[in-house]
């Protein structure tokens, strides 16, 4: 009698320590993650802040200088403020074109098709291809003399600039690549955005004598617009990160005219070694990204149907 | 699935008339006209937009079979005969590029696995575990994917300088075995989906919840691994800004690194640099062949969660 309940009482304190144990038993798994943070994203945060009050080569000893860095960007870097202007600029060309398109195509493509494997290659492999092959590619389709986009032109009786060296135009073609590029993916949202919307809302409508534009103004685009909100925040955050385009295709160039943030940031660090200076200017752009997204969550409000 | 199965929305009703008086099959007919005007104007759009996606890359394959006189012709061949093969192994001989080939697979391959494992156990303990902070790490985690990848790039470099790791594949494979936050995102929301009466059924049986994981969430989110994996791969492949900040030897470069070489190298030999950018951009579309269902649900599953 005595031995069963000591028995028991063993059986259940064994019980307990195993579900004390299973309590934490999640850290196991977790534990290569939380190592990975830290080392990887939190310490080079508090290092990335430290060194952005630092004057720093790489070479010799940093040196404590305060805001010095900041107060240098803002108020003597004229480059600066070109470059972070040009990034908005780059944005500005992209966002119109990169909602819209893609938005018309899904609308199209939103019913069977005909040799769709065929035009799901044509959509999807640009987005597969690297920025470098894409931007190669590119450079010589926009050739001034060369080039099949003046070629083509030509046709029409256009006698088309020299893309990619000329301070207006490099920028909005290198835009439009961007584009061209994005356009399969934004289209696939914009499908999955209309395969959630239930067919009754268009009966209903169809019922009570609504046409197909009206259909898609009144029904169709109220009900994507969380979607749209969506690639609009996505694009704006990676247009305003771009680097691999304008490295492969301008290097900042014609006269700094596509000079964009990263691209200008990656040059102080890597080709000035001015590691304090870059750092800051990587703090001011997160606080950038961060300042326009949440307009962007305000403005939402008075768009967005959710 | 023909085209004829499907009439526009909002025409149903119109098919629905039984052509019983003279009215109604003249409806019938203006129907008729207008269902076909509507598809011929439907099939034109895509398809001049399809040609707008899929030409840059016919050109590019075009170009790179030419010699280089018949590269700056004006009118420019689409197909200049003899094809000029030889233009591509002659690409090996300026750059390394069987080299280039063997470290972008290798680091592809290297990351790829790193991030499914890390990125599977990780979202198994967010998805079905119970642990003390659980919400909190996982609320890091989604931070983590707001944080700007430039602000931590100047201190990686510094830290990765101090373990003698630049010009090594480490920096950009390591990290993905500590686990991406985008990975964990994606599995998470896929283990969300497998009932949680099995893990309890297991755990009834007296499994632990290692064997849950291994024998029974791993099997059963095969297309999430399989889009995870994807998306890694790609992004390691078509990774600019990581091996030109990491990777100085040519011998340790990546393809698509070694591209941007090749138009220093090259000069203005276009049909070089075209087929430079055709055997870049070649395994990356086998690849999307074999896995194209699974890239494009893995656009839209993150897409409408994100």
């Amino acid at each position: 009698m005595a031995q069963s309940q000591a028995l028991t009482r063993l059986a259940v304190r064994t019980k307990i320590q195993e579900i004390r144990w299973h309590r934490y038993e999640g850290y196991l798994f977790v534990a290569p993650l939380i190592i990975g943070i830290v080392a990887f994203i939190f310490l080079p945060i508090a290092a990335s802040l430290y060194m952005s009050f630092n004057k720093w080569d790489m070479v010799s000893p940093p040196e404590l200088v305060g805001l010095k860095n900041y107060a240098r960007l803002v108020s003597r870097d004229r480059l600066f403020w070109k470059v972070l202007g040009n990034t908005f600029k780059y944005a500005g060309w992209i966002i119109v074109p990169s909602v819209t398109f893609p938005l018309i195509l899904a609308a199209l493509l939103d019913r069977p098709i005909r040799m769709r494997y065929l035009y799901r290659l044509a959509f999807f492999l640009p987005l597969v291809t690297s920025v470098v092959a894409v931007g190669l590619m590119f450079r010589w389709l926009y050739d001034g003399e060369f080039g099949l986009i003046n070629y083509t032109l030509s046709w029409v009786g256009i006698d088309g600039p020299n893309w990619l060296s000329d301070p207006f135009w490099a920028m909005p073609a290198v835009a439009m690549v961007t584009v061209w590029q994005g356009l399969g993916y934004n289209m696939v949202l914009y499908l999955a955005g209309l395969q959630g919307i239930p067919d009754h809302l268009h009966e209903a409508a169809t019922i009570d004598g609504a046409g197909p534009f009206s259909r898609f103004f009144r029904i169709t685009i109220p009900l994507l617009t969380p979607t749209m909100f969506f690639i609009l925040v996505m694009s704006v955050i990676g247009t305003f990160q771009t680097f691999g385009l304008i490295y492969v295709m301008t290097q900042g160039g014609p006269i700094n005219s596509t000079n964009v943030y990263i691209y200008y940031l990656w040059q102080m660090a890597f080709g000035s070694s001015k590691m304090g200076y870059a750092s800051a200017m990587a703090w001011i752009l997160a606080l950038v990204i961060f300042t326009v997204t949440m307009i962007q969550v305000r403005l939402a409000r008075l768009w967005v149907h959710y | 699935m023909s085209a004829q199965d499907a009439p526009p929305i909002g025409e149903a009703d119109a098919t629905a008339i039984p052509p019983a008086s003279a009215a109604a099959s003249e409806g019938l007919t203006s129907y008729r006209v207008r269902y076909i005007t509507w598809r011929v104007l439907l099939y034109s759009v895509i398809t001049l937009v399809g040609a707008t996606m899929l030409l840059p890359l016919l050109w590019m394959i075009s170009t790179s079979l030419k010699e280089p006189g018949a590269v700056l012709l004006l009118p420019p061949k689409w197909i200049s005969i003899p094809l000029q093969w030889g233009n591509y192994p002659k690409l090996f001989d300026v750059l390394p590029f069987d080299l280039f080939l063997i470290n972008s697979i290798k680091i592809a391959v290297f990351a790829t696995v790193g991030a499914l494992l890390s990125c599977s156990m990780a979202a198994f303990a967010f998805a079905r575990m119970r642990f003390p902070g659980k919400n909190i790490i996982f609320a890091v985690i989604l931070a983590m994917i707001m944080i700007p990848f430039h602000v931590t790039l100047i201190p990686l470099f510094k830290l990765y300088r101090d373990i003698g790791w630049l010009s090594t594949h480490m920096p950009l494979t390591v990290p993905f075995f500590f686990g991406t936050a985008f990975g964990i995102f994606l599995m998470r929301q896929f283990y969300l989906t497998i009932p949680q009466e099995m893990v309890e059924a297991a755990r009834i049986d007296g499994c632990s919840f290692i064997q849950i994981y291994y024998r029974i969430f791993l099997p059963l989110s095969k297309p999430g691994l399989a889009t995870l994996g994807i998306f890694t791969f790609l992004g390691s492949w078509n990774n600019l800004m990581g091996p030109l900040i990491f990777l100085t030897k040519v011998e340790t470069m990546t393809i698509t690194l070694g591209l941007t070489l090749l138009t220093n190298q090259a000069g203005g030999r276009w049909e070089l640099i075209q087929a430079g950018a055709v055997i870049s951009i070649l395994p990356i579309t086998v690849m999307f062949f074999i896995g194209q269902e699974h890239f494009i649900q893995g656009i839209a599953r993150t897409g409408i969660k994100g």
